[in-house]
């Protein structure tokens, strides 16, 4: 019984989103969260038909727009020009949401503050009492998809585990997430355990001492 | 009948104080920027305003809560970057804000529109949004009461009418569009090009005028660039 070791160093956002779009299903409707999940389309190729899902309401999404593609009426959910790729369609935001509620999309990629072993999800409000509270598609992102997946660094600046036995921050969603994709290794949750499935710049007895729940190494 | 307004002004002359109004766009994209600058102008106060965010820079949204016109926003995500009147009034406690989860605003505005009374819903469980809303498990999931929010206005922008009020838009400016429009008792649009009757195809009609009781032709509707608004 090991983990694979597959990188000798901790990986670089753009190597973990090579290796969360190594996992998404050819075929699949997607949606990228704001932040580090978007360098995932970087590296979908077209061969992958994947379709990407943008909550403001379009199917297709094409890459960040520049010079003159960038249009105005054409964004994404991270107010960023888009251009369309064909095939796509438009949409109004109650379907959108009703398309992510309904699961209709096949996985989603979101951040994440913190998420513990049974699943939950924490990734939009700190909790401190001078933050103004703003929580956009997430909870209906981590909740309606039929997978979802959280790309984060598996410590904060401090150093601390974000994952955790159980979260301490305000919940986005309840026993939402299936997989973590992190710098360090990545982690498959079921019914309350974590199995690592691999481990980049660091072995599996080395990782398991830096995070304070249980985890087992994948067969 | 649908009323075709000959200003901006005209179009927004009805919207009295303590009015919940609707506006829709996200980001830049389907901003009814025209209609918000005449409802400033025009000097509504008390206002209740529905709309994805809170407002960014100086114009438009943000320039009415800065104004002190608007007393409560429904919103999912208030802070931005750029959302610097809505945070000083909100710090000072000069502005209620009720956050809603983006999925909830448009489905309880979609139901507005439908004359859905209420609805059950999984987004939020077990979150602070959730916290004192009835819960039930349907199939098996744990579901959260959630009802609709009915307007006495909406403020829209959809790329052309007809002159029966049907519209159409472009692109993601449609976002909010359509289901404000039905949930508003008066409903405003603000379009750059009104045709007439029969000159859009019926097959792709977005919003029917059945939604639409004001409409005003803006030529050259102003649009930030997406490239200069903030973040999220």
């Amino acid at each position: 019984m090991s983990v694979p070791q597959n990188s000798d160093h901790p990986l670089s956002p753009e190597e973990l989103a090579e290796v969360v779009a190594r996992d998404i299903p050819a075929g699949a409707y997607v949606n990228l969260g704001i932040g580090q999940p978007t360098l995932v389309s970087n590296y979908l190729s077209a061969e992958d038909d994947v379709t990407l899902h943008t909550e403001n309401g379009m199917l297709g999404m094409g890459a960040e727009a520049h010079g003159d593609e960038v249009d105005p009426d054409l964004i994404n959910a991270g107010k960023i020009p888009v251009v369309e790729t064909e095939g796509c369609s438009y949409f109004h935001h109650a379907d959108s949401f009703a398309m992510m509620r309904g699961g209709h999309l096949d996985c989603c990629v979101l951040g994440a503050f913190q998420v513990d072993q049974q699943g939950n999800l924490a990734n939009w409000h700190t909790g401190k009492p001078d933050a103004i509270p703003a929580v956009g598609g997430a909870m209906d992102l981590a909740t309606g998809a039929k997978q979802t997946f959280v790309m984060m660094t598996l410590k904060t600046k401090k150093g601390q585990s974000k994952l955790v036995k159980e979260c301490t921050m305000p919940l986005t969603g309840v026993g939402c997430v299936s997989r973590i994709y992190t710098d360090l290794g990545v982690f498959l949750l079921e019914d309350g355990k974590v199995t690592v499935r691999e481990t980049f710049g660091v072995g599996f007895d080395e990782l398991a001492q830096q995070v304070d729940v249980e985890l087992t190494p994948a067969r | 009948m649908l009323n075709i307004a000959d200003s901006a002004a005209a179009a927004v002359e009805l919207i009295h104080d303590g009015a919940c109004v609707m506006i829709g766009g996200f980001g830049v994209a389907g901003q009814p920027v025209e209609l918000i600058d005449a409802l400033i102008e025009h000097g509504a106060k008390d206002l209740t305003v529905v709309n994805n965010n809170a407002g960014n820079g100086d114009v438009g949204l943000a320039k009415l809560i800065q104004l002190g016109r608007v007393q409560k926003i429904i919103c999912s995500f208030p802070r931005q970057s750029d959302s610097w009147h809505f945070d000083e009034k909100y710090r000072a406690g000069e502005i209620e804000l009720e956050v809603v989860p983006q999925g909830n605003l448009a489905e309880r505005i979609r139901a507005a529109g439908a004359g859905i009374g209420a609805f059950f819903t999984p987004t939020g469980y077990g979150t602070s949004l959730a916290e004192g809303k009835e819960v039930r498990e349907l199939d098996g999931k744990h579901q959260v009461l959630e009802y609709p929010i009915h307007a006495d206005f909406s403020l829209t922008k959809a790329y052309r009418a007809d002159k029966a009020g049907n519209l159409v838009y472009r692109k993601t400016a449609r976002n909010f569009g359509p289901i404000m429009a039905a949930a508003a008792t008066h409903s405003i649009v603000q379009v750059s090009d009104i045709v007439e009757r029969g000159q859009i195809d019926p097959e792709v009609v977005v919003t029917p005028g059945i939604y639409v009781d004001t409409v005003v032709q803006i030529n050259r509707p102003q649009q930030q660039d997406p490239r200069e608004e903030g973040a999220a």
